[in-house]
């Protein structure tokens, strides 16, 4: 065996790993019944494949061959574990039940069935955005505790009670029938959403964006939409990629925010408006339009504009009425406010965001007096514009927000 | 696999109008029997209301007690379903049958089931 077989064995070993590991695990955890059994089998797997390939060579279906590489591996420890484990009973029982051969079919409803699981709504949110990455993305427990701005052992322990739950409450590894999908998606492409905008906007700490994370968020968004087209997953990667088109241009190289009326647009992603906008289109012809679909509708309004002055406000408004109508809440309600003002002209706004404050269920939230300080500003209003801003700050958590608005406090003063 | 599923309602029938209790009632007993054929039943019932209740605390071999639930809240414990379903999936689509679904809420919690808990000689329900 010369070391360039040995090289080429790990280096096929690698490319398996990345672009097969999590289906293999998908698949095992379906055969074996069991997460953390069905994780050591994948690295057995892998530890045997670095091993035999230098010698046989690849095989022609790499995943096939792990797949039973790490069934074999698992039932064999299981059964020598029994012994002495009686709660492995069950485990080894199932074995015997599950098909002896895994093939290609199902291999892709393991993977949704994976999905499906780690965002179940018996996990707490945290837990699931936690599990997902982990489990379908790879990532490994310190990326993501760093992505999160939290301890490696306090997300460890969080993912590790997730899973307990999920075999002692017995949730299934299953996809939800027809009946039950419309509510179960929602949890899932809410945690992918999650993920999405903890990259995109970070909700504390310094930086702006944490771009792998918004990368993980789309490459599940497509993995979900390969598997299960549906309506709302176009939605949501639509509306992801609508969002990502515009990372290049909505900071400044010192990560100070720059809002879309002022962000150059040549640097703005065609590429993404493109595919985001086609899936749009494509959620829209499916006549059942939801709430990422429009969300996303409406971002590609702004894309479409060449330049500020050019947005279709009327159009956008249209939408938000939509919005409100599918999925009333007072963020929407703001945000169509913003819409007002721009299409009617920032005393029509001001009026509708007065209301929205008044009722006291946005008091706290910082953008809401951003918005209505905005208003104040262009209507010549300094001393109520000032008093926003202030409030806004007080509010913010997010450090380039902070300096935004400290910013546009100066400018009034000026 | 066995879940204990928790009736919680603002009202338990005695707080209720005849009526409305006659209602929730019938609801009941339809519920019960469709679980029963459908093979998910393994027992239930329906608890009086709180301010029956006392609680039992021992302390230093002390004994107290005092009344009313354990719990101040709004909610209460109106009764139970012992149940069993294959899965959690199953078992939520159980619960959401039971008519205390529809205005109160229902805790499932699994029943455990290791060979510590076994030992103690607990479960005496057929299966």
């Amino acid at each position: 065996m010369t070391s360039t077989a040995a090289d080429r064995a790990r280096e096929a070993v690698e490319t398996v790993y990345r672009t097969e590991s999590r289906r293999v695990l998908a698949t095992l955890i379906r055969l074996l019944g069991d997460f953390e059994i069905a994780e050591e089998a994948l690295h057995d797997a892998f530890i045997a494949a670095v091993e035999q390939w230098q010698n046989e060579g690849v095989p022609d279906n790499p995943r096939a061959w792990l797949v039973s590489a790490g069934r074999f591996k698992a039932i064999d420890k299981i059964r020598r574990r029994v012994r002495f484990d009686a709660s492995l009973k069950e485990i080894a029982h199932h074995l015997d039940e599950a098909a002896p051969e895994p093939d290609d079919e199902g291999v892709e409803d393991d993977q949704l069935r994976l999905i499906f699981t780690c965002c179940h709504p018996a996990l707490p949110s945290d837990a699931q955005i936690a599990l997902t990455l982990r489990e379908v993305c790879g990532l490994t427990t310190e990326e993501i505790a760093r992505a999160f701005l939290s301890a490696a052992p306090a997300l460890a322990q969080r993912i590790v009670r997730a899973k307990a739950k999920i075999r002692d409450a017995r949730i299934p590894y299953e996809v939800p029938s027809r009946e039950q999908l419309p509510e179960r998606l929602d949890s899932v492409l809410r945690v992918v959403y999650l993920v999405y905008n903890e990259g995109y906007s970070a909700s504390s700490g310094a930086a702006l964006t944490r771009q792998d994370l918004s990368g993980e968020a789309i490459r599940l968004g497509r993995l979900l939409l390969q598997l299960l087209p549906e309506s709302e997953v176009m939605g949501l990667l639509g509306l992801m990629l609508l969002n990502e088109s515009r990372r290049a241009a909505r900071a400044t190289p010192a990560g100070e925010l720059i809002l879309l009326d002022e962000q150059d647009r040549s640097l703005w992603n065609r590429e993404q408006i493109e595919e985001g906008t086609t899936l749009v289109e494509r959620a829209f012809r499916s006549g059942q339009i939801g709430v990422y679909a429009l969300q996303a509708a409406i971002t590609a309004v702004h894309a479409q504009a060449r330049e500020a002055a050019a947005t279709d406000w009327a159009e956008i408004v249209g939408l938000y009425d939509l919005l409100l109508r599918v999925d009333p809440s007072p963020v929407i309600e703001l945000n169509r406010a913003v819409a007002v003002a721009m299409r009617d002209g920032p005393r029509a706004g001001l009026g509708l965001v007065d209301g929205i404050l008044s009722r006291g269920e946005l008091a706290d939230y910082h953008l809401a007096h951003a918005a209505r300080a905005d208003l104040c500003r262009r209507l010549g209003q300094k001393d109520e514009a000032r008093g926003s801003y202030l409030r806004a700050l007080s509010l913010t958590r997010q450090e380039p927000e902070r300096r935004f608005l400290e910013r546009r406090l100066a400018e009034l003063k000026a | 696999m066995k879940y204990l599923c928790l009736i919680c309602a603002e009202k338990v029938m005695e707080q209720m109008s005849k009526a409305d209790a006659d209602r929730h009632y019938q609801d009941y007993a339809e519920f019960t029997d469709n679980i029963k054929r459908g093979g998910h039943f393994i027992g239930g019932n329906r608890l009086k209301p709180p301010s029956e209740a006392i609680t039992v605390r021992v302390r230093n071999g002390k004994v107290t007690t005092t009344d009313g639930p354990f719990a101040e809240t709004k909610e209460q414990f109106g009764g139970y379903y012992l149940i069993d379903a294959k899965d959690l999936n199953e078992a939520i689509q159980v619960a959401a049958q039971i008519p205390g679904a529809w205005v109160g809420c229902v805790e499932i919690r699994p029943i455990a089931d290791d060979p510590q808990t076994r030992a103690l000689g607990l479960d005496s329900a057929p299966r």
